[in-house]
């Protein structure tokens, strides 16, 4: 059987980069006594993947990560009864959500990641010296929006107003959805640079705290609305 | 929720922010309200090497099981963080509370090798602590070290207020009961160290004056304070199978170096190698209970969701019930996706069959640690192990599939001689050439045999038969270094062997250190102050500034090292008495000295004196005889 489990990541922890971040589920897993299933070969590992690697120091409320388990040992396990057997014995800021069964057949959490909502502020001290509204205003009205993304080996050229779904201001905090598959994602540092840019401001993005809100399916759906509650 | 020492553009600005955060699983939150002593407990290096150390595991979980008492954990800071903190004027936090180190009623450091010296001036410093215990006030934290390094901590004395000798499951209570009852008595300082210095094991440094000769040798310690016992004797737990034990060690969240549940077997090591401080000092040996480490074993991975179980002593092949040990383990665990890493054991056809049933085909390397390369010299140094050992062993494995070897040396022992020294290649050779005797070509399956030889440079360390023992020069380490290798490239199977040997500048401060006294406080702290730390660390370690300060000083490092001490010389540590007597490492010694073995400690006691603590393979023949 498959599940797929969501969970927070919330305060310091935030700071828990992604392999870190799995090798304490796989310890949790163990922990907890989910009949976890591993795969074949002399150095098994446990039959899990991730969604999303989350950045280290970006919060969320919406991760996910598949989980394989034997069959044979699933009997009396329920959806509920698996997130609590995961929070009965996880850390301050780190908890368990939702678990759904998936279909037979389904995509994995990664290959199902299509867009994800952020919450974007500033820390204290950093809030932006420029008409920060004014600039998301003018970005939602054109057509078109390109910039370079340069990294460490390419660069190319990109299209944001076809990989950013909605860009909008809720008090103090920037509220966006944008593509994350594996293919074309982009961040919401990048984003923010370009508003920053376009408001004639250094940009320095240490000065963002970040949130993931959720992540979505090429369907916009929840990546846990795939399965069922069991 | 809490609030972090350190903001988040610090966090997001250096290496590795998962050291600074806390918040591990199983670490322990209390009330700071609630408590009446608040414990720092601290492994000067970074995080990732202090959080491997199983003593703090097991105190931590002690101490934190008395409602009274909060203990935390702190480890210095990597040098990036350093600089913020001195920049932006952070003092050095507990991981847990997030709370400055000052304010805490104890720091303890616990010292597990001589080059963290500076780095325990870091953490003061850091701290706000004043360095020397001298300058301290009632409103600084009682500094208290522990660890291998405090059987002569003299170096590092003026640091610290007490020096807790010998094993802490045993009298860290009485020291705190006696703390809150100082402190509800409104008692001074001073107070609180007078009546501490009467709890056995406990050595407060300012109470005692070294006194030395006119030749710059040590002469005594003269007593300044009439609460101060002449003689400290180190604390032994035991009953090690009712000693408290660390059942749900702090998780880390980053990778660290033991990864691992951890399952200590006994402590001492009945061998007696004439170069080995550990296998002195822990005498005598004392072991747990095969029901016990089950219960233990079953208990920590629970807790911890560990994949890897190891078991750690010295000489873990000693251990009377090995086999059914490690039988048992493979039976529990193999099912259960939990991996055994097996000790170094001797290579026998049982040894060889669990290695099969743990690691399935996945074939590591052998270790062995014949420590020198000719019969003559393991004698000298009693190193039991022979070639006859290494071939039948090496042979063994290679017809089961092995073709890795890991072969561990020492290079400059006493009495070693340029033969001694071509011995070493010598031996790595005849282990290749075993496997292409053992194994015929069309078994081999193209696979090559792989012969990979360290050496590290002897250190002669005090309450070992060789404290009186001079150490080689460097240039005379890194001669022999060469000459190995040399030696090595002429073997007729140079293509299987390879050869690794560290630097020798590091060796030399930490010779220096081990055997020094109390006039090294000075250049220790003049080396920190002008910048030294981390200095285990190669990118860290600046021998030019340690030579400096010595230099300042006007303090000679060949007046520690190379000199060979008179039989008759009393020294620094003389006055702490671990079990082990003076006499019988002067035999030792001159035994060494005329290549006399000595037995192990089953074969037949050799009167060393640790059998006065009551325990050890001497002792309890004895009981069983009179009963």
């Amino acid at each position: 059987m498959k599940v797929r489990i969501r969970f927070k990541k919330s305060g310091p922890v935030k700071f828990i980069g992604h392999l870190d971040t799995m090798r304490f589920f796989q310890k949790l897993i163990r922990r907890a006594g989910i009949p976890v299933a591993y795969s074949e070969g002399f150095s098994p590992h446990q039959k899990m993947s991730f969604a999303q690697a989350l950045g280290v120091g970006v919060e969320s409320d919406g991760e996910y990560f598949d989980l394989e388990l034997k069959d044979e040992l699933c009997e009396g396990l329920s959806s509920e009864k698996i997130v609590a057997m995961l929070n009965s014995c996880t850390v301050d800021g780190i908890e368990i959500s939702d678990c759904v069964k998936l279909p037979e057949k389904s995509k994995n959490a990664m290959a199902s990641v299509y867009a994800a909502d952020y919450l974007v502020g500033f820390r204290q001290g950093h809030a932006p010296a420029f008409d920060l509204g004014r600039m998301i205003a003018d970005f939602n009205e054109k057509s078109s929006v390109k910039i370079t993304k340069t990294t460490k080996k390419t660069s190319r050229e990109l299209e944001l107003k076809d990989l950013v779904y909605a860009l909008e201001k809720r008090d103090d905090l920037i509220f966006m959805t944008l593509n994350a598959s594996s293919a074309n994602s982009v961040k919401p540092a990048l984003i923010m640079e370009y508003l920053f840019e376009a408001g004639g401001c250094d940009f320095d993005p240490v000065s963002l705290s970040i949130k993931r809100l959720e992540i979505y399916n090429d369907e916009m759906m929840p990546l846990s609305a795939s399965g069922t509650h069991f | 929720m809490r609030q972090l020492a350190l903001s988040d553009e610090i966090l997001l600005s250096v290496t590795h922010p998962e050291r600074y955060i806390g918040n591990e699983l199983n670490s322990v939150m209390k009330d700071p309200d609630r408590v009446k002593i608040r414990f720092a407990m601290c492994f000067p290096d970074i995080y990732e090497i202090g959080m491997s150390h199983l003593g703090i595991q097991i105190l931590y979980s002690m101490f934190n099981s008395r409602d009274d008492v909060w203990c935390e954990r702190v480890y210095s800071p990597w040098t990036d963080l350093e600089a913020v903190m001195r920049e932006k004027d952070i003092p050095l936090f507990a991981l847990e509370s997030q709370d400055p180190v000052r304010s805490f009623d104890f720091l303890g450091i616990t010292i597990q090798y001589e080059m963290c010296y500076s780095n325990i001036l870091q953490v003061l410093d850091l701290s706000k602590i004043p360095i020397y215990s001298k300058d301290r006030t009632e409103n600084d934290p009682i500094v208290i070290g522990g660890g291998p390094c405090t059987y002569n901590s003299e170096p590092i004395a003026d640091f610290f207020d007490i020096i807790y000798l010998g094993e802490g499951e045993t009298d860290y209570n009485s020291l705190f009961d006696l703390y809150i009852k100082i402190k509800n008595e409104s008692k001074s300082r001073k107070e609180f160290l007078e009546e501490a210095a009467h709890i056995p094991g406990l050595y407060v440094p300012s109470f005692y004056e070294p006194v030395y000769n006119s030749d710059n040798t040590f002469k005594e310690m003269r007593l300044l304070n009439e609460n101060a016992p002449s003689v400290i004797t180190k604390d032994v737990c035991m009953d090690l199978d009712n000693a408290p034990y660390a059942l749900k060690p702090v998780i880390p969240f980053i990778k660290i170096t033991q990864d691992r549940v951890v399952l200590e077997v006994q402590r001492g090591c009945i061998r007696g190698c004439r170069f080995c401080q550990a296998g002195m000092i822990y005498r005598p040996v004392r072991e747990k209970s095969l029901e016990v480490l089950k219960s233990h074993a079953r208990a920590m991975i629970e807790s911890t969701g560990h994949e890897e179980i190891s078991l750690s002593s010295l000489s873990t092949s000693d251990y009377s019930r090995i086999s059914e040990l490690v039988r048992w383990l493979v039976d529990e665990y193999r099912e259960k996706f939990i991996n055994i890493s097996l000790p170094s054991l001797r290579i026998d056809n049982f040894f060889l069959d669990m290695m099969e049933r743990v690691s399935d085909s996945k074939k590591g390397s052998l270790t062995f640690a014949p420590e020198a390369g000719s019969q003559r010299m393991r004698d000298v140094i009693n190193k039991g192990i022979t070639t006859e050992d290494i071939m039948s062993g090496s042979g063994l494995a290679f017809r089961a599939g092995w073709t890795k070897v890991k072969l561990y040396f020492m290079l400059g022992l006493p009495g070693e001689t340029d033969e001694d020294v071509k011995a070493i290649p010598d031996l790595a050779n005849d282990i290749a050439m075993n496997y292409f005797d053992t194994v015929p070509k069309e078994e081999r399956k193209g696979k090559r045999v792989d012969v990979n030889t360290s050496t590290s440079f002897f250190i002669p360390k005090p309450f070992t038969p060789f404290q009186w023992a001079p150490m080689n020069p460097k240039e005379e380490f890194l001669r022999k270094a060469h000459l190995v290798k040399e030696t090595m490239e002429k073997e007729l199977n140079h293509k299987s062997l390879r050869y690794q040997y560290h630097e020798s500048d590091l060796s030399e401060l930490e010779g220096v250190f081990a055997r020094g006294d109390r006039r090294l406080s000075k250049v220790i702290y003049d080396a920190y102050m002008s910048g030294c730390r981390f200095d285990s660390w190669s990118e860290c370690f600046r021998y030019d500034l340690w030579c400096m300060a010595f230099e300042k000083n006007g303090i000679a490092m060949d007046f520690y090292t190379l000199r060979e001490r008179d039989l008759s010389e009393a020294f620094p540590w003389d006055f702490i008495n671990v079990g082990v007597s003076k006499e019988f490492l002067k035999r030792e010694y001159l035994n060494a000295k005329s290549g006399i073995k000595t037995p192990n400690c089953r074969e037949k006691c050799s009167g060393c004196g640790a059998m006065s603590f009551g325990g050890g393979v001497c002792f309890d023949k004895r009981e069983e005889a009179g009963s």
